[in-house]
């Protein structure tokens, strides 16, 4: 059994009277690609939010690398390892894509804001340590021309993967992708395809995404988790989710006459 | 690269040797009213840039300034004024000591107002950082409000309604624009800095910016606690400029005064609130005339008292319909923002500097 990066264990969220989250265990093993399904509502982003700390489960436990995370802010467990993106895309509009990804560091500087305002010798290594970093990602995602625009004018494609250049600049060791591929026809989303698998190869990270697009899922997942009403209801390979009975009933939903 | 580094630097330095020699001939040559105003410009400066920190850069609305303000007029004050005037002062009660005998040297007197001013942030701001947009400006509003009514109230420090008065004018020209050039500089090297850029990621997207491992309670904190340091700084030097203060100075007016430096100029940008603060103190002095006589031939009036702020305020009006994020937007006047405009203006189409 290869390392486990995440691992949930019955994870529950409830608001009020509704359960969005019913007893959510799962792993995720280093440098495995992971995708988390269901049809819509079915508590998908939930359970990011969850992880991510945006919420604090009801009960239930969430550790990540065999360190307990539950309940901790979403800038401490960013601290410790998980960068997200988001459903909706959540750039820092105002600022330059550059000054985007090197946010993404800020938290791994060392000097204080005292030495960062007098530009002591450190936070100057420090930052040129940033910048170069910086350089590197963008020219992975193959922003580098668009270093000095606004974030917030660039066309959605490269939004998108702005935000997963600033994920990876947090230097973390499982990244969250919230629906990567929503709004991309079929070309993009296979390039989108070969960039997840890419991420994980040059990164050495593991990778748990939610997503509709079944061609994406299918493609690249290591392992498919299906959640339907905030509970879990099938995991494993592509394959036999798609062959999965519970999955195909609560997708194309169940015939009256034959249940 | 490096060299338009140097060039910059070089015409930084120059633009200070100018407004040093001009600030040498205010002094020297021009009326004690011109004077007045031209130190009025500066304090309006620093109090102006120490609310663009934390509503502009910060993103937020923090209408607690007057009483910032207070606290650090009133150090000032209680710090500088002369022990046997103070005795004269204070009449219906006497002034506890060690205050009543306790004199220290004005730059002193500033900083221990800005910390006694951090300090309280500090306080504030564990409750009230929580909260976001107008929640949080009714609140900070409210401390303002607690500030001075604590001020009218504690007679054996403050001495109450009374005020204080003959504080020593120590805050000269040089001493209102150099306390200004030092706040222009931290603001401007600190907003340039990573932790600047998290400051402005917070208020561009907070969970966004949370995700990221940026820890939204320190820097809202801080950005608090610098801004109320340096608006007590500017409280500092109004005391010392004003010579007596009230505690009807702070209301929640004051801290407007400021606001609409902050607005007009563009919240986000330090060049901004710099041409704010002239554009508003001096357009304050200069409207003066119209409470004077008018005549306009069809109509004439004796003077109306209040004609100029009726006319101001019509002035920041247009100025929000016609730049709705002020004069300067986030944008700042810089050598390099004028080196493109200048090549753009000659035709030699090269944009990217």
């Amino acid at each position: 059994m290869m390392r486990a990066v995440l691992e949930v264990n019955q994870a529950t969220m409830q608001f009020g009277g509704l359960i969005a989250v019913n007893n959510l265990s799962m792993t995720i093993g280093n440098n495995e690609i992971v995708a988390l399904i269901g049809p819509n509502g079915a508590g998908k982003t939930t359970a990011f939010n969850m992880i991510t700390g945006v919420y604090r489960p009801t009960s239930g436990m969430i550790s990540l690398n065999a360190q307990n995370i539950t309940g901790l802010k979403p800038n401490r467990i960013a601290e410790k390892g998980i960068a997200r993106t988001f459903q909706n895309i959540r750039l820092f509009t105002q600022l330059t894509v550059a000054e985007n990804v090197d946010l993404a560091q800020h938290v791994r500087l060392k000097s204080n804001w005292v030495a960062a305002t007098l530009r002591s010798p450190r936070y100057r290594r420090e930052m040129k340590a940033v910048h170069e970093r910086t350089d590197e990602l963008l020219k992975y995602m193959g922003l580098t021309d668009l270093k000095g625009e606004l974030a917030g004018s660039l066309p959605y494609g490269k939004q998108r993967k702005l935000e997963i250049a600033r994920a990876l600049a947090t230097q973390p060791s499982l990244l969250l992708l919230d629906e990567p591929a929503a709004g991309m026809n079929p070309s993009e989303a296979d390039e989108l395809k070969e960039l997840i698998c890419g991420i994980r190869d040059r990164f050495n990270i593991a990778i748990l995404l939610i997503e509709h697009h079944m061609d994406v899922v299918m493609g690249i997942s290591d392992r498919i988790y299906v959640l339907n009403y905030g509970t879990l209801i099938a995991s494993g390979t592509a394959r036999e989710i798609q062959n999965n009975e519970a999955v195909i009933s609560a997708y194309l939903g169940v015939n009256d006459d034959d249940a | 690269m490096k060299k338009t580094k140097r060039l910059h630097a070089a015409l930084t330095l120059l633009l200070l040797a100018i407004v040093a020699a001009i600030l040498y001939a205010i002094e020297g040559n021009a009326s004690s009213y011109v004077l007045r105003i031209a130190r009025l410009c500066a304090i309006n400066m620093v109090l102006a840039l120490s609310m663009n920190l934390i509503n502009g850069f910060t993103g937020l609305f923090s209408l607690g300034h007057a009483g910032f303000m207070a606290i650090g007029a009133y150090t000032t004050a209680l710090l500088t004024i002369p022990a046997a005037k103070k005795q004269v002062l204070f009449m219906i009660q006497p002034l506890v000591s060690p205050l009543d005998k306790l004199t220290l040297p004005f730059g002193v007197t500033l900083i221990i107002g800005g910390l006694l001013a951090a300090g309280l942030a500090f306080l504030i701001g564990l409750p009230v950082l929580r909260l976001r947009g107008d929640y949080l400006a009714i609140a900070t509003m409210g401390f303002s409000e607690i500030i001075r009514v604590l001020i009218t109230n504690m007679q054996g420090v403050t001495n109450g309604a009374q005020g204080l008065k003959s504080i020593p004018g120590s805050a000269n020209i040089w001493w209102c624009y150099g306390v200004a050039l030092v706040v222009i500089l931290f603001i401007a090297l600190l907003t340039s800095s990573s932790y600047g850029t998290a400051l402005k990621a917070i208020r561009e997207d907070q969970i966004a910016a949370e995700s990221m491992g940026v820890s939204l309670y320190f820097h809202k904190m801080l950005a608090f606690m610098l801004s109320a340091f340096i608006a007590a700084v500017g409280g500092g030097l109004l005391a010392s400029y004003n010579g007596t203060i009230g505690p009807d100075m702070f209301r929640v007016a004051q801290t407007y005064n400021v606001l609409m430096i902050v607005v007009m100029g563009g919240m986000g940008s330090i060049t901004g609130s710099i041409a704010g603060a002239f554009i508003v103190t001096i357009g304050q002095e200069y409207l003066r005339v119209l409470d004077g006589p008018i005549n306009l031939g069809f109509w004439s009036t004796d003077g109306i008292s209040g004609m100029r702020m009726v006319v101001f305020s019509a002035i920041l009006l247009l100025i929000i319909v016609f730049f709705r994020n002020g004069l300067f937007g986030t944008k700042e006047l810089s050598w390099s923002a004028i080196g493109r405009r200048l090549r753009k203006m000659s035709g030699h189409g090269e944009v990217k500097g």
